[in-house]
């Protein structure tokens, strides 16, 4: 958990695109899920900020 | 051969022209090759794209080509993220995503599984399998619709004479709560051998000696499917499950010529949706955010998938 924290501190592609994608996942289930509007209200802005994120940050070192 | 083509080729070039590009460096000439491609890649999808964004953020309506087109700023997304019919229509496109990609994987892997253990007729029964696959949609959309029919319906008859119920006292096209399933198990009718296909050539691409060293070290069938063949077949799946997810995700034809959308909007995956927005209430600004939110969330599950993809195949 420690050496996750540590590379992304040191902005190392893997951890922050596993930060990436977790929050894509969680605008895609908001997107989708029947059980509160509010949540699907903000799923866009979400999943947007996940894929720009993920855009950047699979240009990072390894 | 070949040398003799070009030097005909030198030969028939006008002398000015030869003179010309005599002087072009190679990285000249490569530009030369790719502009056109590139060109041709900017105008087909790069600029839809851009213009479909700045449409996002208009009230342009394209039926009214000569009207005033205002700049609405982010109008068009709040509309879209606080509509709860819009909403529904989402939760219908993940149910139908959802089941459609559970069950084409589970039954394509088994069917797979089978016909990959050498039998008598196999190349027939890979061939009557496949036959759904090869048909137009616009085709099974409408034979389907015959099956289901509750009076004269093939499937209503079997489903009955299996349950020991009437055949009439449902309706799989009319019913709410039916009507995303028959979908659903058409889809599936459909496509699960195009699963089939992507994990038979996992499944044989599999050397037999790998098989026969875990033989050696006594591993039961159990544990030899468990740790060569599913960790081996799984980039393919993850493939087929990547191509599935995204048909899936913007899937007309076949439910538009099933159900049409109905009951109601039970069935009203977000790609009709988005055309009634787009063509039949000509809400073009509208339907270009509604289209662009789309846009992102593909691109960011396949992004994801892709990541996923490439790191099962490292391993």
């Amino acid at each position: 958990m420690s050496a996750f924290f540590r590379d992304l501190l040191r902005f190392r592609r893997g951890p922050w695109e596993m930060l990436a994608s977790i929050i894509i996942a969680l605008g895609v289930f908001m997107l989708m899920q029947p059980f509160s509007l509010f949540g699907y209200t903000y799923s866009f802005i979400i999943t947007l900020v996940g894929t720009v994120m993920f855009l950047i940050v699979s240009h990072f070192p390894e | 051969m070949a040398n003799g083509i070009i030097e005909r080729a030198a030969k028939l070039t006008p002398a000015p022209f030869a003179r010309k590009i005599k002087g072009l460096s190679d990285r000249a000439i490569a530009w030369i090759f790719i502009t056109p491609t590139i060109i041709i890649l900017l105008a087909v999808n790069i600029f839809p794209l851009i213009w479909t964004i700045w449409l996002s953020f208009t009230n342009f309506k394209a039926n009214r080509p000569n009207a005033d087109v205002k700049w609405i700023g982010l109008r068009n997304y709040e509309r879209i993220l606080t509509d709860s019919d819009i909403w529904l229509t989402m939760q219908a496109t993940a149910h139908f995503l959802i089941w459609t990609l559970v069950l084409q994987v589970l039954i394509g892997f088994a069917l797979a599984w089978l016909i990959n253990q050498k039998f008598k007729g196999n190349d027939l029964w890979t061939t009557i399998i496949v036959l759904p696959m090869m048909l137009s949609p616009a085709v099974v959309g409408n034979f389907w619709t015959f099956l289901y029919q509750p009076q004269i319906g093939l499937f209503n008859y079997v489903f009955a004479f299996l349950t020991q119920s009437d055949p009439t006292s449902f309706s799989m096209i009319g019913d709410v709560a039916l009507a995303p399933w028959s979908i659903v198990i058409v889809d599936t009718w459909m496509w699960t051998p195009f699963v089939m296909l992507i994990c038979l050539a996992g499944l044989r691409s599999i050397p037999d000696y790998i098989y026969e060293a875990a033989e050696c070290d006594r591993a039961s069938k159990w544990r030899q499917f468990w740790t060569i063949t599913v960790p081996m077949v799984l980039p393919f799946l993850m493939l087929a499950v990547l191509f599935r997810g995204i048909e899936n995700f913007k899937m007309f034809d076949l439910v538009v010529q099933l159900t049409g959308g109905g009951p109601g909007s039970t069935t009203e995956l977000t790609s009709i949706n988005l055309k009634r927005e787009a063509f039949e209430k000509w809400r073009t600004g509208y339907s270009s955010a509604y289209a662009i939110i789309l846009f992102v969330t593909v691109f960011g599950l396949a992004s994801i998938y892709v990541k996923a993809l490439n790191k099962v195949k490292e391993r």
